[in-house]
């Protein structure tokens, strides 16, 4: 493998976790659902997957039980959302600020522990190829089947889809679940692949960062790909700089996905024509039928 | 779904002072579930957690000191939030509040008259306030989602006061110790009572002149009706851009003098850790004191408590002190929940309205 090889493939690596979790969180809100708590189902994903992973041996085992918690939480979000209709933005800084406590409490135990390693296939991490096949199959599901334009409809226009016999709460349900299931993975990955071990708060941002994506790749799943690239690329743009020692100060390295997130919600949100236009109607609008 | 949400004819006043003491009693039975799986006494633990700390003088203090941060970031982030503007960035204002106060006895360490004090409050409510300006004008200028942008900066302040720490503003004898010199004198608050300082009154004061600006002036109606009813808003001739502005400069401003005033008094220096999340626990101070500013002060002694009641826990029951955010989190999802029903009531819906209706969900 020569060195350019080398380089983008530990970009892919860092950007993964952010494809993933981006892209359950665009499924989403193409319902017309903003789950703010992606932080906190991804450290919760990378905590269970990483404890699962431990105590059984089998980091398979580990991405399940990483999926699994992801959904948790998702469901938690949903019942408050969904049923009760709260407020979307409260809900989902309560579990993200849940996700982080709880994260660290069962984790507790966990820290200094080796861990169980995600075996490679053919020298890639098997979760690339997978990251992959979900985006080709969000892209398809969501613009090419009746699925997707009921998802779609359900999140541009509830109370046309509700009027036409949808079951808004019901799609939304299984989409926040999706987005959950997505996230939760992400986790997974990062405490099973990227860094096989359970440092408190070791997403650090990564779930923001995600969110930041979904509004960059204008809810088109093809560019949450270009999107996460660029983060990956980023990351390690920071670490590679880091290594040479050049004087730089490694807290500006670090803080570099942070401003590039900031400069990137700009640059996208400055341009109506990339927001406006793909942008679910309904983001964020509690849904009651009426009867 | 024979059990289901109907919108209420109007706002119910007595939910919205309910919601807040409901969503505690659940948090505390919680709270005994959770201690009856770890195999501690429910009743016991409650004891320990929650009522113990109020029974000490000490703690009291303690519970007014860890009260005081809260509260002065909490009410500025309860006139945000009414607004339906989206500052949870706090914690970031908070650091760039104590570096800029900070600033001043690093800079000057022999600097040493009533002057250096003020001078370091200005400069902490200064420094929060710019860092606060930046998702303000992002969201104004360019339509930059607020809520990424500002908790964004959150990691970028704490990662130069890390850098600040460890490298150009180290103390030169503090045996390579990751801290700046200690502060002293005119450098730090001077005491109330006790542990209490000079910050326990900025946050009363604060609260009560915003439950006024809130309550009886032009500005605290344009913040609601610019939060509640927008267009009506537009209607009026409130700008929703120097609206978005003022509530964060307000917030920024109120956080950083909070940064200033936790680093001039219970840390008395600048180091890598000089928060325990205050800034993010400040939002559950917002919502528990219902967006009022006086309902904060009550949030933010219920909130100290939890802090508290977590290191009593991790002393007396041999639980982590982690629990403490655990509790917090828990809170904040039971006052949500608990706050639907201020607009809507649960109704049984009868099986035969339900089979010839059909409603869809």
């Amino acid at each position: 493998m020569d060195a350019a090889t080398a380089i983008l493939l530990t970009i892919v690596t860092a950007a993964t976790p952010l494809l993933l979790a981006a892209l359950g969180e665009l499924v989403t809100e193409r319902s017309g659902v903003l789950n703010l708590g992606v932080e906190g189902m991804m450290v919760m994903g990378a905590v269970a997957g990483f404890g699962a992973g431990l105590l059984s041996g089998n980091p398979y085992l580990g991405i399940l039980a990483a999926i699994l918690a992801g959904m948790a939480m998702a469901l938690l979000f949903g019942f408050l959302t969904l049923t009760l209709v709260t407020n979307q933005v409260a809900t989902g800084l309560s579990l993200t600020l849940l996700g982080l406590g709880l994260s660290g409490l069962l984790g507790e135990s966990f820290v200094g522990e080796p861990g169980v390693r995600l075996p490679k296939w053919l020298g890639i991490d098997i979760l690339i190829p997978v990251s992959f096949i979900l985006v080709a199959a969000v892209s398809y599901v969501l613009f090419r089947t009746k699925i997707g334009l009921v998802i779609r409809a359900v999140g541009d226009s509830h109370a046309s889809a509700h009027a036409l016999g949808y079951r808004v709460i019901l799609v939304r349900y299984a989409c926040v679940l999706f987005g959950g299931a997505c996230s939760g993975l992400a986790g997974g990955y990062l405490s099973l692949a990227y860094t096989p071990q359970w440092v408190e708060n070791m997403t650090a941002g990564r779930g923001w960062i995600a969110l930041a994506l979904v509004v960059f790749s204008s809810w088109l799943p093809w560019r949450v790909v270009v999107g996460a690239y660029l983060f990956g690329a980023v990351y390690i743009l920071a670490y590679t700089v880091q290594t040479f020692a050049l004087g730089i100060p490694s807290q500006l390295l670090l803080s570099l996905p942070y401003i590039a997130t900031i400069l990137a919600l700009v640059l996208i949100s400055a341009s109506q024509r990339l927001t406006r236009s793909n942008a679910p109607a309904c983001l964020g609008q509690p849904f009651v039928p009426d009867r | 779904m024979p059990l289901v949400l109907e919108k209420r004819a109007e706002r119910s006043t007595r939910m919205a002072l309910l919601s807040p003491v409901i969503a505690i009693a659940l948090t505390l039975i919680t709270g005994a579930v959770l201690f009856a799986i770890r195999g501690i006494d429910p009743l016991h633990g409650l004891y320990v957690y929650f009522v113990e700390p109020l029974t000490l003088m000490w703690s009291v203090e303690q519970l007014i000191v860890k009260a005081t941060p809260l509260v002065l970031i909490g009410v500025g982030l309860a006139v945000c939030y009414t607004a339906n503007v989206w500052n949870i960035g706090a914690e970031g204002q908070f650091t760039m509040g104590a570096i800029f106060g900070g600033m001043i006895p690093v800079l000057f360490p022999a600097w040493q008259s009533p002057l250096t004090l003020i001078t370091m409050l200005l400069f902490g409510i200064a420094g929060g306030m710019g860092w606060a300006a930046i998702p303000a004008w992002l969201k104004t200028r360019f339509n930059a989602n607020e809520i990424l942008t500002s908790l964004m900066l959150v990691y970028v302040a704490q990662l130069l006061l890390d850098w600040l720490v460890r490298g150009p503003w180290r103390d030169p004898q503090g045996f390579n110790f990751p801290k700046t010199i200690t502060f002293d004198g005119w450098q730090l608050l001077p005491m109330l009572s006790g542990s209490i300082h000079l910050g326990a009154l900025f946050a009363l004061v604060a609260a009560l002149i915003l439950a006024f600006v809130m309550a009886r002036m032009l500005k605290g109606f344009e913040i609601r009706v610019s939060g509640n009813a927008p267009r009506a808003g537009r209607f009026a001739g409130f700008s929703r851009p120097r609206t978005i502005m003022f509530c964060f400069l307000l917030s920024g401003g109120l956080a950083g003098l909070a940064g200033i005033t936790e680093v001039a008094s219970v840390v008395a220096q600048l180091q890598p850790q000089i928060s325990p999340g205050y800034g993010f626990t400040a939002i559950i101070v917002a919502f528990l004191g219902r967006l009022n500013p006086i309902g904060a002060i009550f949030a933010g002694l219920m909130l100290a408590l939890s802090y508290l009641g977590g290191e009593a826990a991790q002393v007396s029951l041999g639980l982590s002190d982690r629990i403490a955010k655990v509790f917090q989190g828990i809170l904040l999802f039971y006052i949500l929940a608990c706050d639907t029903l201020i607009l809507y009531r649960f109704r049984w819906l009868k099986t035969q309205v339900s089979a010839t209706v059909q409603p869809a969900e």
